[in-house]
C-alpha cells in the first residue's frame, strides 16, 4: 500500500505543479530570487520541478546595492553550483539621485530601489509572469492573495477585480501588455519553510545562523555594521554580538536578534519559541497603517 | 507555557523535528456567517493552538478596546476579521486562508467571508477542501442559509461535514437543546450526498469543546473540535484507483531523454504499467518514474512526477496519460453542475472556453436547468447570474478525457473562461454520464453545435440576416399520418413568408446518409441521430427544420430533444389513427408488414410511444393539410420562432 503523503510533499507536489503551468503557459517568466530562505526553496523546488532539465526560465535579483555581502557571495555561489542564468537589475535612476537608506526614509528608499526598480526590469525584459515567494501566512493582506495574482498594464494588483481561483486549475490568459505574479509558496509557513530546508537538507545564506557579528542598536533595531558605508557617530563602535537574522532585506534597514542558534535544529527551536512574528524585524511593513496593502497595489511583491 | 515549550520542555527538538516530519496535511472551510460566531471560531482555533505571535495579540488586544464587540475582553473574531473593512471599501476577497499546526497535522482554513456573494466564496474556498465546518447557533437551529452552505459542500465534493452547533453557553449548555437540532439536520442531510457527518456541541466564545473537552458539557463524550480535526479519517479520500495524468510539459534537457511531466491526478502508477494516451489512444509501457529525489518503482496522486515511456508516441501538454483497464470518459460532450462566478451573466452568444486538467478548449454552454441552492429542486431559468447554479450541457470542439467529479474530483473539475475578458467566469463538475454514454455510444460523440464556438459569425448575426429564430419542428406519426405533405406544405407557407426552411425527409434520407441502417430500434435510433445531428447544425446556422420522420420511441425523442436543446425544439404529434394510416397505405407498406415482410414495423409489430406532452397534436384525420399548416405557424408565432 503507498503511504500517506506527508504535508511537507503535499506542498511540494502543489508548488511543482504550479511552477510547471507557469513554464508551460507563459511566454516570458522569471523567477525572483533574493537569496533568502523562500528564495532558497522556491529554487529548490524549481529545481525539482524541471529535472532532469534546468528550470526554463531566468532568475532576477533586484539589487539595491545594499544588501548584506553574505547575500552577493551566497548568490554568486548558488548561480555558480546550478548554472543558472541570472539577471541583476539595479533602479540606476534612483543611484544618481543618491536615494539611499540613510537619508531617504525608508518608505522613499523601498519605494524606489526596491519596487520601481523590479518594474523596471520587468518591463525592460517584458516578463509575463514573475514568481514571488511570498506566503499567506506572513502578512494580513496576503492571506488573501491569489497564487495567480494579475497585474495590469502599469503592473498594478487590482483588488476589486480579482480572479476566482478554484482547485489546481489555473487560468493563464492574460491581455497583451498584463502579466502575473505568481506564489508557488502561497501555502507555505515559516515553520514549513524550516522544517523544509532541514529535511531537504537546502542551502542556505550564512546570516541566518548566529555568529559574532559588529552591531549598532538603532532602537528598537540591533544592526549589523557591514561595510564602511554605514553611518557611525561620532565616537561610536560597534559592539561585536552573537547575532543571526529572521529575514533578510536590505542591511541598514534589517533588524538582527540576539542568538545563540548556529545549527537548523537550533534555529527551529528559538523559532518555536518566538514570540515574535516574522515581520517584526522589518521597517517596511510599520512605516504605515496597511503599508502593505498599498505597496501590492502599486505592484509591489 | 505554551503547548511549544511544554513540549520542548520534554523533548529534544530533534525528535520534535522527525515527528513534524511526518505530519499530514488537512484543508477545511468553515461556514457560517458573521453572526454565527465563524470569526471568533476560527481566532479561538488559532489562539488556542498557540498560532498568534505577541505583536499579532497586542494588536487585537489594542483593537478590542477600540472596535470590540466583547466589552474590553479580547475580541478573538478581530484576529480575523480584516475582512468586514475590506467588504467595505468593495475588494473582491472570495477567501481568505490561515494556517495552524499541531503536533499531528497542519491545518489550511479556507475562510469564506460575505452574505452576498456566499455562493461563489464557499464554492472557491471548498474547491481545494476536504472537510467543511458548519456552523449552527444554538438558538436558532437549521436555518436557510445551514442548508444552503451544506449544500453547496456536497456540490463542491466535501466528504466531511462537521456540524458545530454553536453558543451553547446560551442555552444553557443543554443537551436536549443539541438533540433536537442534530436530528433536525440528519433528516435534511439525507438528501445530500456527504458520507461523514459529525456534530459537536461548542461555545467559540468560552471556548467549550474547541481544543479541550469542556466541562458544562459532561453528557457529550466524542471529543472536542481539534481532536476531530487531528484524526478524521481523510487517507482514503482520494481515488487511488483510476490513474489519469493530464501532461504539463514535455523535458527534453538532451537527446537521450524524452520525459512526460506532470501532477498525477488520480490512481498510481508502477513502472512497466501498460498506459493508453489520449486522445491518439495509443497504448505503451511505463518505462521509469523520474523524479529529482531518485526513480521511483511506483508513485500515486497527487505527486508531480515525469514518465518516460516504452515507445516513441506523439504526446503533447493536453494529453492525458490513463489506465488501460478502466479508462476515463472520452468525447466533446457531457452534463455537468455549473456555479457561476461573474458579475456579468452568462451568455449564450458568448466566446468561452473550457480549461480541464491542462487542456483548454472552445466550448459551448447549454443550461438545462437551474438549481435553487435552497432547496435544490430544479427551476427553469434562462441565463445564469453570479451565484447561480446550474445543470448544463457542456460541448468542447476538442475531446476531453474526464471522469465524473463524484467518482474523481481532479479529472472532474474544470473552469470556464470568457475568451473576452479572460475572466474565470464559472467552475463545473462534471456529473455521472448517462450510462450508455460510454465512448462507444455515437449519440454522446455528436459534436455539429461545438464548431459554432469558432465561428466568427453570432447567432444573432444570422437572426437578424434570416429574420428568425431558428429551431427544428419534429413531425412525428404513424406511416400514413401525413408527416412528408405536411412538412412540405409548411416548408413553403414559411418560405413564402420570407424565411428559410429546410425538410428533412426520413424517407429520403434513408436512401442516402443512411442507406446503410435498417429498421431496428437500434438503428432507427441511429438513423433519428443522424437526422437529429443535421438539424442541429441547421440551426446552429441560423436555418428552420421541419423533421419528417416516424421517431416511435419516446426516450429517442428526447435524446434529439437534448441534442437541440429544449428551446430549439417542437415536437408535433401527427394523431391519425391506425385504421387511417392503413386505408392511406400508398404504398402498400402495411401490406407488406401484416404479411410479416416488414419485421419491426411501428404500430404493427413493435411500439408506437404515443408522446405524452408533445408541444402540439395535430388530428391530420380530422384536418385538412390547410388548418394544421396553421395550426403550426400559430404556435412558431407564439413561441417566437417568426415575427
Amino acid at each position: 500500500m503507498p503511504k500517506a503523503m506527508t504535508h511537507l510533499k503535499e506542498l511540494e507536489a502543489e508548488s511543482i505543479h504550479i511552477m510547471r503551468e507557469v513554464a508551460a503557459e507563459f511566454e516570458r517568466p522569471v523567477m525572483l530570487f533574493s537569496s533568502g530562505k523562500d528564495s532558497s526553496v522556491m529554487l529548490h523546488l524549481a529545481l525539482k520541478a524541471f529535472y532532469p532539465g534546468k528550470p526554463p526560465f531566468p532568475f532576477l535579483h533586484i539589487d539595491t546595492t545594499w544588501d548584506f555581502k553574505e547575500v552577493y557571495a551566497f548568490r554568486n555561489q548558488v548561480v555558480a553550483k546550478y548554472g543558472l542564468n541570472l539577471l541583476v537589475h539595479t533602479n540606476m535612476d534612483a543611484i544618481r539621485a543618491g536615494i539611499n537608506p540613510f537619508d531617504s526614509g525608508s518608505a522613499k528608499y523601498t519605494h524606489n530601489m526596491n519596487l520601481q526598480g523590479l518594474l523596471q526590469a520587468l518591463k525592460q525584459h517584458k516578463f509575463d509572469a514573475a514568481f514571488g515567494g511570498a506566503r499567506r501566512e506572513e502578512e494580513k493582506s496576503r492571506a488573501k492573495e491569489r497564487i495567480f495574482s494579475f497585474r495590469d498594464k502599469h503592473y498594478q494588483w487590482d483588488p476589486k477585480n480579482q480572479r476566482p481561483e478554484m482547485w489546481n486549475i489555473y487560468n493563464a490568459r492574460i491581455n497583451p501588455g498584463e502579466s502575473i505574479r505568481v506564489f508557488p509558496l502561497s501555502n507555505w509557513t515559516e515553520l514549513d519553510i524550516w522544517q523544509y530546508i532541514f529535511q531537504e537538507k537546502i542551502e542556505l545564506c550564512p546570516l541566518y545562523f548566529a555568529a559574532p557579528r559588529p552591531v549598532v542598536r538603532r532602537d528598537p533595531q540591533l544592526i549589523y555594521v557591514n561595510d564602511e558605508r554605514y553611518p557611525l557617530a561620532a565616537g561610536e563602535a560597534p559592539s561585536v554580538r552573537h547575532v543571526r537574522f529572521r529575514t533578510l532585506g536590505c542591511y541598514p534597514l534589517t533588524g538582527a536578534i540576539e542568538s545563540q542558534a548556529d545549527t537548523l535544529p537550533k534555529i527551529i527551536e528559538e523559532m518555536l519559541l518566538f514570540r515574535q512574528s516574522e515581520r517584526a524585524g522589518r521597517a517596511i511593513d510599520h512605516d504605515e497603517q496597511g503599508s502593505m496593502e498599498q505597496k501590492k497595489r502599486e505592484g509591489y511583491f | 507555557m505554551t503547548a511549544v515549550e511544554t513540549f520542548l520542555h520534554n523533548e529534544d527538538i530533534h525528535s520534535y523535528l522527525e515527528r513534524n516530519q511526518r505530519k499530514e496535511l488537512l484543508r477545511f472551510l468553515t461556514c457560517g456567517s458573521v453572526d454565527d460566531g465563524k470569526s471568533t471560531l476560527i481566532g479561538r482555533l488559532l489562539h488556542d493552538t498557540k498560532t498568534i505571535y505577541e505583536d499579532q495579540l497586542a494588536a487585537v488586544r489594542r483593537d478590542s478596546v477600540r472596535h470590540g464587540t466583547t466589552g474590553g475582553e479580547m475580541d478573538l473574531a478581530l484576529l480575523t476579521d480584516g475582512l468586514k473593512a475590506e467588504r467595505e471599501q468593495g475588494i473582491t476577497i472570495d477567501v481568505a486562508y490561515r494556517f495552524f499546526s499541531t503536533a499531528k497535522r497542519k491545518f489550511i482554513i479556507a475562510d469564506t467571508p460575505g452574505h452576498e456573494q456566499y455562493t461563489r466564496n464557499m464554492a472557491t474556498g471548498a474547491s481545494t477542501c476536504q472537510l467543511a465546518i458548519i456552523l449552527v447557533d444554538a438558538r436558532h437551529g437549521v436555518l436557510p442559509q445551514t442548508r444552503r452552505h451544506s449544500f453547496i459542500c456536497s456540490l463542491l465534493g466535501i466528504q466531511h461535514l462537521v456540524v458545530t452547533i454553536n453558543k451553547m453557553d446560551l442555552v444553557g449548555y443543554s443537551e436536549e437543546k443539541f438533540n433536537e437540532i442534530k436530528a433536525q439536520y440528519s433528516e435534511f442531510a439525507a438528501k445530500l450526498d456527504i458520507r461523514d457527518i459529525h456534530f459537536i456541541p461548542i461555545s467559540a466564545l468560552k471556548g467549550d469543546n474547541i481544543v479541550e473537552s469542556s466541562s458544562y458539557m459532561p453528557w457529550y463524550q466524542s471529543g472536542p473540535l481539534l481532536n476531530h480535526l487531528e484524526t478524521v479519517h481523510i487517507a482514503s479520500d482520494r481515488n487511488l484507483t483510476d490513474f489519469r495524468l493530464p501532461v504539463q510539459l514535455v523535458l527534453r534537457p538532451n537527446l537521450n531523454f524524452r520525459g512526460f511531466a506532470g501532477s498525477i491526478a488520480s490512481g498510481r502508477i508502477r513502472v512497466g504499467d501498460e498506459v493508453m494516451i489520449l486522445p491518439s489512444s495509443r497504448k505503451t509501457h511505463v518505462k521509469s518514474i523520474v523524479t529529482a529525489d531518485g526513480e521511483l518503482t511506483e508513485a500515486q496522486c497527487p505527486m508531480p512526477v515525469v514518465l518516460t515511456l516504452a515507445e516513441e508516441l506523439d504526446i503533447s501538454r493536453g494529453d492525458v496519460i490513463t489506465d488501460v483497464e478502466n479508462p476515463p470518459h472520452f468525447g466533446h460532450d457531457f452534463e455537468a453542475n455549473l456555479v457561476w462566478l461573474n458579475e456579468k451573466p452568462f451568455n449564450p452568444d458568448g466566446s468561452y472556453l473550457i480549461k480541464h486538467g491542462t487542456r483548454t478548449a472552445p466550448t459551448t454552454l447549454n443550461i438545462i436547468h437551474g438549481i435553487d441552492v435552497n432547496t435544490l429542486e430544479s427551476k427553469a431559468i434562462d441565463t445564469l447570474h453570479l451565484n447561480e447554479v446550474a445543470r448544463c450541457e457542456v460541448s468542447t470542439t476538442k475531446p476531453l478525457a474526464f471522469d465524473p467529479y463524484k467518482r474523481n474530483r481532479a479529472a472532474g473539475a474544470f473552469i470556464v473562461i470568457d475568451r473576452h475578458t479572460s475572466n474565470t467566469v464559472a467552475c463545473g463538475m462534471i456529473l455521472d454520464q448517462d450510462l450508455q454514454s460510454g465512448p462507444t455510444d455515437p449519440w454522446a460523440t455528436v459534436a455539429g453545435h461545438a464548431a459554432r464556438a469558432q465561428s466568427q459569425i453570432t447567432a444573432q448575426q444570422r437572426a437578424e440576416r434570416l429574420a428568425q429564430k431558428p429551431g427544428t419542428i419534429l413531425l412525428t406519426g404513424l406511416t400514413g399520418s401525413g408527416k412528408a405533405t405536411l412538412a412540405f406544405e409548411l416548408e413553403k407557407r414559411l418560405f413564402e413568408l420570407g424565411k428559410l426552411p429546410v425538410v428533412l425527409h426520413g424517407l429520403d434520407l434513408r436512401r442516402q446518409i443512411a442507406s446503410d441502417l435498417g429498421f431496428s430500434a437500434d438503428d432507427r435510433s441511429e438513423n433519428l441521430r443522424r437526422i437529429g445531428g443535421i438539424a442541429r447544425i441547421l440551426n446552429d446556422n441560423g436555418i428552420i427544420a421541419i423533421c419528417a420522420v416516424l421517431a416511435p420511441l419516446a426516450s429517442v425523442r428526447q435524446r434529439v430533444k437534448k441534442l437541440l436543446g429544449a428551446d430549439r425544439y417542437l415536437e408535433v404529434y401527427l394523431s391519425a389513427p391506425l385504421e387511417v394510416c392503413e386505408s392511406r397505405d400508398h404504398a402498400g407498406i402495411y401490406k407488406l408488414a401484416e404479411a410479416g415482410k416488414i419485421k419491426v414495423f411501428p404500430g404493427i409489430s413493435s411500439p408506437y410511444e404515443i408522446p405524452e406532452s408533445p408541444d402540439l397534436t395535430l388530428p391530420t384525420h380530422e384536418l385538412s393539410v390547410a388548418e394544421s399548416v396553421n395550426q403550426i405557424m400559430r404556435l412558431l408565432g407564439e413561441r417566437g420562432w417568426i415575427a
